[in-house]
This record gives structure tokens, C-alpha cells and sequence, in this order.
């Protein structure tokens, strides 16, 4: 079966990849979606707070999620295989996705371009090697979130939550609504990584403390949780002895950051960004492998869905201009770089003849107030915008313009303070 | 009426089940949790010993030479996943060096085939991540490992098959002898009767032993505790790496696992309580510290999860396989720590021989067990063909180690079968990946609650009141 | 007199606002804020603090063993608790598109709760 372009994973960024795709040209699109479902992590995400850059209103996850979805339902030339697994991606010539469901058995698929749109995970209790006992009752935050709003069983009713991520902000509210206790939110850092809006709104309302520079240093209980040991950390975030507290609960949920899910990409011989944990990409999304593009969470850990949708919407363009083409490339790139206080750059490289304006998101490893963002080539200055506040749970992006790439062999992107 | 109660189903337990299930006998294989294999079976170091450790003369010695011998025939019957990957023990200076020599003369006093010392370009041929600065290295190659609980649940499933019962949660809490016969309770009450017991129960075998009146040996728990490591470590060790052994234990290891892991641990803390399995983040970073020394470029941070299991040291230094000085007909496999797991196959032989006298032979009896389907084993055209024919092994639900419904489903379904999100997760490894069970929990508990006819805030992660849900939201 | 601590979420910088009230509920004095939109977002949370709600209800005869719902408007912040009473034991017949009203005028606030899920009929 032969594609123009195929499209993995069905969530905001794959469908979005997909819309794009199509109307630009690509006359055969499939997404292949494990779920049985399209909308992905949406889906779960019932709080408001989503589109209000892509749509300029205030939706709910399903909400966002449904406006994509009905497109591609009304779309022909548009397919969609959900509660289907790929297994595989071969790059070559045609490239090949491998793929099993129970309809339509193990199919060997081709296709012209690939988009790479499988999302991200959370990162599991074992990375974190939290001391104490195994337990029924510690979940991670999006597990649960599941759980209460999607099958609508409650995981706990005394929580305790460790990390102050937006989906433990979020779920410590969900569970109130719920009828659960929330105890408290503890977060490793002196600073939270939600967003402002989520720590009034989902904490202060609820009277829900958040304990900065905590942690939970054990874990206790044999079938179910009975509570857990938390501590204070000091600057290199070792636990302090002697502000060690019991507090008792029956679940522990985390939320400790999303890991890119590239397990297909590497497989399929994309080089990985260690630092985002996804593809490294060029101004239109695609990796170093030709025709193979990359966009949303699996690509870089996004903090709204808004962006997320965006950058695949320039990967499902890229991908149908391939499709024309077989090729965006002529070879000639500048990198860019993180510097002073920037973590991160996507794209991580950026084509001399780019001919649309170029976003380069980037995150920061710290809190800044009062600081100003810019990306500059040697001395010059190509962009520069002042912060009133940066913190490292929200992507910043700047934009570049094509005529500014002439003549230039760097792009660095730096926070001056 | 029983006529063979096995007391524990830890991989001597189900082994021992299996190894009765071809007599023409009723036997029953009780267990204080929800499973098989899922005491100090599920959490120990996977390895298959050459079997130069153990004092010669000692039991240790005879059934982990013997074991050893017969692991790789009984995990090809079984269809359990089993490497002879060759172990290492590294000398680091002119002591261990004598360590060494000392093994080796042992070893071959056991029995314990093809031991050499290696040097140089021989040992990191080898073992080419090995410490540079390690001067020497005793070889084994009938060292290997196996996957530990997959051999305990093989052997009850082909014991189940053959006719075995299986008792789970059955905790024994007190045994009467009258009328030639035993009656064993539960705590909750529940009653069997058999007229030979085998007392396999772990670390609470001497807690059984007493319930007869019988004190002569007795246990003390040793933790371990171990990291598992990420796949992407994989190829970081190719064989079994020990270190010198002290007092305390064969020390740290670093090992692969039959999964394509790496383990690293453990190290060995008596403590008190028999039922704890918590992990401490000092003992953790003992571990880390330790097994850098054999491995110094191995990834600390490609953990997926640490876990704790219990040693049963016992008073003799030494296994108890034995009856009961007490009562004959109460048949003791005590004290089986280290090499237990080497030794189980021989071990389960020693204990059937003991309690059977005279029984027939079943025509019938099969000694394997269905071959489980991975699909990830598969090529292209069989698993096609397979989906075809079953679309419930289209379904995959663990992406991480690409487990599918089929699989999980007979997970299920197979005799003494998994009844908790933790028995599949043994059977399957659905959940075991990087992921940890983040996407497909929710996915196991609904198959099981499906499966089993039981509401989903039932389900429990592993056996107990272990529930995953605590009720519905609204 | 009473002092309202609040954390403004008008833009990120999130300031810390202190809002003096006086015994007729009139704001005397606002202090902690770096910008107008501050003195703005106290003088809402003090006069009528108010926030979007959303939740769950249960499904009969629906593809979904849940429809996610939200209210049309910010309801009083107070109220909150009450709608999350309101959510439960009732339950919502499938099919449900996206926009029905499933409940009307939820917690006597006088604002609506809606379907953001479709869920489709079974059978």
C-alpha cells in the first residue's frame, strides 16, 4: 500500500500534521493511532485553558482536540487506523512503516514521507529510584488522570503529590472536585514548573500547599500505600536530615517530567537531541533522514497545545512539499545554539534558503525576571525581546526572518539578563 | 484428602510440584500470595552458578553442580528463557588473586567443569568493558542466567496441567498431625489435609518447621537490593561479573538478564522483618558505587527501577533438605538462598524422591508446558499469519516490550494463570519496560477485570488488599 | 479591615498582591503588584472572585463510560465545591454531541454545564 504521506500517532500534532498535509497537496495521508480514538492525551485533558493562541477562545482538551477531529472525519483523503501499533519504521527510497491491528493484521505500508507524532511519556517512579516499598497506589499523574476522568474510577482519596509539573497541578484540583483530599504538592526545586494560572487556580483556591525544595525520600506500606516520608533539600537537591515528615496518604501520584517517545525514531536510525530527547530537525521539522519529519511532543516537550498544533502544521507543509519534490534540502545549514542560560534550540539547524519566517523555541534551565531573549549571529542582534518573568516550565520561541539568514554561520540564542 | 502438600510455590515449590506431577498422586501447591514465584523468586539475582562458591561436601555444592547441569535441558522443555553466558570474578590485586586460585581449586572439587584463569587480552575479550585495572579473572562457562519467576511459573503451569492444584493466598498459620494425616491452616480459616507436606515456604520455612515443633535451624532475612537497567545498556556486559566474595556474600554482580537488561546489585543487610521489601537510597547508591568498580562506564542513569528481595540465611550455612527430624513424613527445603536457583532443579528431584515411594507413574504425564507466543519473537510472515488466525495478538497493549492482547490473555487463561496486574507483568513483562505501566496499566487492569468477571476496582496489583482503584468517582 | 493575599495570574511574573479591604468590602489599598493589570485582577478577585468548572458525569447506554462537561461562564469561585456536588449521581443518556447542556443552571449559579466529549449510542 502506497502513501504520499503517513502520518504516526493521532493527537493534536498528527492530526494537525495531517489537515496540513493534505491541503497542501498530499493526495493519499493515513494516521495510524494506537488509541482507540483520535485526540491523543486530549482526550484526558478535560480542564479548560487549551486554544487560546490557535483559536483565540478557551477550550477544553476534548474540546481542541474535536475541532481536528471532525476535519479529518470530513476529510476523504484522509485515513485513519486507530487501536493499531507500529512496530516499525525502515527508512529507504519508499519509506516503510510496519504495523499491526486485530482488523487488518500485520500490514507492510509505504510511503512517501513520514511524520514522526507519537508524543511523549512521563517519566515512571524507577527513574526517579524513590526509596521505601512497592505499593499498590503510586501512579503517575497522567496515569490517574485517566483513570478519574476517562474511565471514572478514583485511584486514592488521601494524595500526595510529588512534582508541581501542570498535570500534578492539575490533577490535585481534578481529584478535589472529586471528593479526594489533596495533602500536598511537593516540588524538588524552589520554583515550580506549572504555570502561574495553574498554581492559584488548582493549589490556592483549594487551600493546597506547595512545599518547594521537597521531596519524597520513602515510601511506605505493603499492599496499598499508607503514607510517605518527605524531606527538605538543599542546593544541590540532597535531602536535609532532620526535616524529615510522615505524612500519611493512600496514593502518591507523580509528576515529574515527559520524556519524548522516540523508541520508532531511534529504531529507525533518527539522530536524538540529548537534550530534548527528540529528533534533531531542520526549520521545516525533518530530521536528518529525508522525508522524515518529526513535530509536537515527540519532538520537544511542549508547554501549550497551541504550539504543539503550529509546529505540526509546518511539518504536515514540509511533508507534502516533499512528496513533490523528494527533497527540502540543498545542504547548506547554519546550527543554532543554546547559550547563556538556554537550554535548548528547535530546530537545531536552520536551512541558508529557508523561505518562510523561522520559530526557534528554545526553553530555559532557570528563572529569570526581568530579562531579554535574543538570537544573534556573532555581534548582530536578529531578534531580541524583552521578559517581565522566564521560567523553565514554559517554551519561549523568537522568530527570524528568512532575508536575515544571508551571509550569516550561527544562530545563538541567549537570555541577557 | 491430599496426598502431597507443598508448602511455598517459589521456583523450589513449583519445580518440586512438577517434578510429583507425574505420579498418579493428588497434590496441592499452596502459596501466602497471589502467585507463583512472587517471594525471593522474584527478586534475586537471575543467575544459573557454576558451583565453585559452596564448601565441597556441602548441599550447596551438590545440588548447584548438579542444578546447573540440568538447567539448560529443563528451561529448553519448559520454554524459559535461559543464556549460558560464562561468569566472571575479577581479582583486582595480589589477595584476590589467591581468591581465585582458591575458587578454582574448590570449583573442581565440586564438580564444576572448564574453570581457568584468564589475563589480559583473554579476560577483556571477554568482558571488554571490565575495570582495566583488573589483573585477573576466574572463567566459568557453564555459568548463565535465567529468568527466575518465568522458570517458577512454568513449572506450576506445567504442574497445573498435569493435574497439581494450586492454592493461592492459602498462609499457613498453624499444622496438626493426628491420624497420620496433616491438616494444614490458613489464616483465613481454610483447611487442607495431605499426608506428606514439603516445607519449600523461603524465608518463613523455620516458621513452618515450628508449627511440627521442629527448631533446628532456623532463618534470618538478608536483603538485597538491585537496579534493573534500561536495554539501551544492553552489549554494556556480556557475561556473569562478580567481584571477589567476602563474608557477607558472592558481593556485587553485574550481570545481563534474559531480557536484554543490565542487573547491578545486590548488597546484603540481615534485617528482622520477613515480609519488608523496601529499598533505601543508601543502600542503592552502595550498589551503584560498588559495581562501578567491575564496570566503570556503565550508565547509573539509564535506571528503569530498583527492587529489594529477601535472602533465607539459615543457622547451618548450608541448604536443609531433609525430613524432619520430628515427623518423617514432613519434608524440609530449607535455608535456600544462594545457589537455590541453581540448585532448584536438583533439588525438586531430591525432595520428590523423598516423598514418593511406590506411586505409579502417570502415562499421561507431559513434562513441558505450551510455549508461550511472543510476538516480538516473531518475523514478519509468522506473526501475520498468527494475527490472522488470532487477532487478539494484533492488539498490542505494552509498547514498550510489545506485548499484545493475545498474550496477555493467555497470561490469563493458562493454568495456575496470573490473577493480579503484577502476575501478568511477570508473565508478559507488559509494564516491565521504560514506561513502567504508565499507558498500558490502565489497559491490564481493564483485560483483567474483563477477563476474570470481576469489577475493576477489584483488580489488584498483586494479590491482597493491593487495589489499584479505590471505587468510582461518581 | 482585612488583608486578601493573592498571586496575580495576569502574565507570568505572577506578583504577590496584598489587597486591604475594609469592613463594607471596599479595597482601601492594593500593594505588591508591578503593573495596572495587577490593581485590575485584585479588584475582580476581591469583588467577585470567579472560575471556569469542569468535571465528569457518568454515561448510560453511551460508547464512553464518561462525558467530560464544563460550564458555559465562570461560575462564583465559592461555588466551586457545590458544582462538583452537582456532578454527581447524575447521569447523562448517550448519544451526547459537543455544546449539549446536560445540566442547567448547575449549583444555582445560573450558568450551564456542558458536553465537550461526543459520545456516541451503543448499539
Amino acid at each position: 500500500m502506497e502513501y504520499d504521506v503517513i502520518v504516526i500517532g493521532g493527537g493534536p500534532a498528527g492530526m494537525a500534521a495531517a489537515l496540513k498535509a493534505q491541503e497542501n497537496g498530499a493526495a493519499r495521508v493515513l494516521i495510524l493511532e494506537r488509541e482507540t480514538f483520535l485526540g491523543g492525551i486530549l482526550m484526558q485533558c478535560i480542564h479548560t485553558g487549551f486554544g487560546l493562541h490557535y483559536f483565540k477562545e478557551e477550550l477544553s482538551g476534548p474540546e481542541f482536540a474535536h475541532r481536528f477531529i471532525e476535519k479529518i472525519e470530513a476529510n476523504p483523503a484522509i485515513e485513519v487506523k486507530l487501536d493499531t501499533m507500529v512496530l516499525d519504521v525502515q527508512p529507504g527510497e519508499s519509506h516503510q512503516v510496519i504495523a499491526v491491528n486485530k482488523a487488518d493484521g500485520l500490514m507492510q505500508l509505504n510511503a512517501k514521507a513520514i511524520v514522526l507524532a507519537m508524543g511523549c511519556r512521563e517519566r515512571p517512579r524507577g527513574a526517579l529510584n524513590i526509596a521505601g516499598a512497592r505499593p499498590a497506589g503510586v501512579l503517575s499523574a497522567g496515569t490517574a488522570q485517566k483513570y478519574v476522568n476517562m474511565d471514572g474510577y478514583l485511584p486514592g482519596r488521601e494524595v500526595v503529590i510529588l512534582g508541581s509539573g501542570d498535570i500534578g497541578l492539575i490533577m490535585a484540583r481534578r481529584m478535589t472536585f472529586e471528593g479526594a483530599k489533596v495533602k500536598m504538592v511537593c516540588e524538588l526545586m524552589p520554583y515550580s514548573g506549572g504555570l502561574t494560572r495553574n498554581i492559584v487556580q488548582c493549589l490556592n483556591d483549594f487551600d493546597i500547599p506547595l512545599k518547594l525544595s521537597t521531596t519524597v525520600i520513602d515510601i511506605h506500606g505493603s499492599d496499598r500505600v499508607t503514607g510517605v516520608t518527605i524531606a527538605q533539600v538543599d542546593d544541590n537537591r540532597r535531602p536535609i536530615p532532620g526535616t524529615e515528615e510522615h505524612v500519611p496518604c493512600d496514593l502518591l501520584l507523580l509528576s515529574v517530567g515527559l520524556i519524548p517517545e522516540n523508541e520508532l525514531s531511534r529504531a529507525a536510525g533518527v539522530q536524538i537531541d540529548p537534550i530534548t530527547g527528540g529528533a534533531q530537525v531542520n526549520e521545516a521539522c525533518e530530521t536528518e533522514i529525508p522525508g522524515i519529519f518529526a513535530c509536537g511532543n515527540v519532538l520537544h516537550v511542549h508547554d501549550l497545545v497551541d504550539y504543539v498544533a503550529l509546529e505540526a502544521e509546518v511539518a504536515g507543509t514540509a511533508a507534502a512539499q516533499y512528496c513533490k519534490t523528494s527533497s527540502n534540502t540543498n545542504g547548506d545549514y547554519i546550527n543554532t545554539q543554546g547559550e547563556n542560560g538556554v537550554r535548548y534550540v528547535v530546530p537545531q539547524r536552520v536551512n541558508k534558503r529557508a523561505q518562510q519566517p523561522v520559530s526557534l523555541y528554545f526553553r530555559v534551565g532557570q528563572v529569570y525576571a526581568d530579562a531579554t531573549v535574543q538570537v544573534r549571529a556573532g555581534d548582530t542582534v536578529l531578534a531580541s525581546e524583552r521578559r517581565a518573568r522566564i521560567t523553565p516550565g514554559e517554551m519561549e520561541h523568537l522568530v527570524v526572518n528568512p532575508e536575515q539568514l544571508a551571509g550569516i554561520e550561527e544562530l545563538i540564542v541567549e537570555v541577557v539578563v | 484428602m491430599y496426598d502431597i502438600a507443598i508448602i511455598g510455590a517459589g521456583v523450589v515449590g513449583a519445580l518440586t510440584a512438577r517434578e510429583l506431577s507425574r505420579y498418579d498422586l493428588r497434590v496441592v501447591l499452596l502459596d501466602r500470595l497471589n502467585d507463583v514465584g512472587a517471594g525471593t523468586t522474584r527478586a534475586n539475582s537471575a543467575i544459573v552458578h557454576a558451583g565453585f562458591d559452596a564448601p565441597t561436601g556441602s548441599l550447596k555444592a551438590k545440588y548447584n553442580v548438579a542444578g546447573t547441569a540440568a538447567m539448560p535441558a529443563l528451561c529448553e522443555l519448559l520454554h524459559v528463557p535461559y543464556q549460558n553466558t560464562g561468569s566472571l570474578v575479577l581479582a583486582f590485586d595480589e589477595a584476590d588473586r589467591n581468591t581465585l586460585n582458591d575458587l578454582k581449586t574448590r570449583g573442581e572439587q565440586n564438580g564444576v567443569p572448564g574453570l581457568e584463569i584468564l589475563e589480559g587480552e583473554a579476560l577483556f575479550a571477554k568482558e571488554p568493558n571490565a575495570n582495566p585495572t583488573c589483573t585477573g579473572a576466574l572463567w566459568a562457562p557453564t555459568a548463565g542466567i535465567v529468568c527466575p519467576y518465568e522458570l517458577a511459573i512454568a513449572g506450576a503451569e506445567c504442574a497445573a496441567s498435569n493435574g497439581v492444584e494450586f492454592l493461592r493466598e492459602f498462609a499457613v498459620k498453624a499444622i496438626d498431625f493426628t491420624d497420620e494425616q496433616f491438616t494444614l491452616r490458613a489464616d483465613d480459616e481454610r483447611e487442607i489435609c495431605a499426608k506428606i507436606v514439603i516445607n519449600a515456604a523461603g524465608v518463613h520455612a523455620d516458621e513452618i518447621a515450628r508449627m511440627i515443633g521442629d527448631d533446628s535451624f532456623s532463618i534470618t532475612p538478608v536483603k538485597g537490593e538491585y537496579l534493573l537497567l534500561d536495554k539501551t545498556q544492553q552489549g554494556v556486559v556480556n557475561t556473569v561479573v562478580f567481584q571477589c566474595p567476602s563474608p557477607m556474600g558472592k558481593g556485587v554482580l553485574v550481570s545481563p538478564t534474559v531480557h536484554g537488561n543490565v542487573l547491578v546489585g545486590p548488597n546484603a543487610e540481615q534485617v528482622d522483618d520477613r515480609f519488608s521489601l523496601t529499598t533505601t537510597a543508601a543502600a542503592l547508591q552502595e550498589v551503584q558505587q560498588a559495581a562501578k568498580r567491575s564496570l566503570p562506564d556503565y550508565q547509573v542513569r539509564d535506571t528503569i527501577t530498583s527492587f529489594a528481595g529477601l535472602r533465607a540465611r539459615c543457622d547451618r550455612h548450608d541448604f536443609v533438605i531433609e525430613p524432619s527430624a520430628v515427623n518423617a513424613r514432613f519434608i524440609h527445603a530449607g535455608g535456600i538462598e544462594s545457589p537455590g536457583l541453581s540448585a532448584a532443579p536438583a533439588i525438586a528431584a531430591a525432595l520428590a524422591e523423598m516423598a514418593v515411594s511406590n506411586a505409579p507413574a502417570k502415562p499421561s504425564w507431559n513434562p513441558s508446558r505450551a510455549k508461550p507466543i511472543r510476538v516480538h519473537e516473531l518475523d514478519h510472515e509468522e506473526y501475520a499469519a498468527l494475527v490472522k488466525e488470532q487477532p487478539a495478538y494484533g492488539r498490542i497493549i505494552c509498547r514498550c516490550e510489545t506485548i499484545s492482547e493475545g498474550e496477555i490473555l493467555h497470561a490469563i487463561h493458562s493454568p495456575a494463570g496470573a490473577r493480579d496486574v503484577d502476575g501478568i507483568k511477570r508473565r508478559t513483562r507488559s509494564g516491565m519496560g521504560r514506561c513502567q505501566g504508565g499507558f498500558c496499566g490502565t489497559k491490564l487492569l481493564e483485560i483483567i477485570a474483563h477477563e476474570l468477571d470481576m469489577p475493576m476496582e477489584d483488580v489488584t496489583k498483586s494479590g491482597g488488599n493491593s487495589q489499584v482503584l479505590l471505587g468510582r468517582t461518581k | 479591615m482585612t488583608k486578601m493575599k493573592m498571586i496575580c495570574t495576569a502574565c507570568p511574573m505572577g506578583c504577590s498582591i496584598t489587597a486591604t479591604v475594609d469592613d463594607n468590602e471596599n479595597i482601601v489599598n492594593i500593594t505588591g503588584q508591578n503593573c495596572g493589570r495587577g490593581v485590575a485582577y485584585a479588584r475582580a478577585e476581591v469583588a467577585n472572585p470567579a472560575r471556569s468548572f469542569h468535571s465528569t458525569l457518568r454515561v448510560a447506554d453511551g460508547d464512553l463510560p464518561m462525558v467530560s462537561v464544563k460550564t458555559t461562564a465562570p461560575v462564583p469561585k465559592n461555588t466551586l465545591m457545590d458544582c462538583a456536588q452537582a456532578t454527581r449521581g447524575m447521569i447523562a443518556k448517550a448519544p451526547i454531541a459537543v455544546g449539549d447542556v446536560l445540566l442547567s443552571d448547575i449549583a444555582g449559579t445560573g450558568v450551564d454545564l456542558v458536553a465537550t466529549t461526543r459520545v456516541t449510542a451503543n448499539g
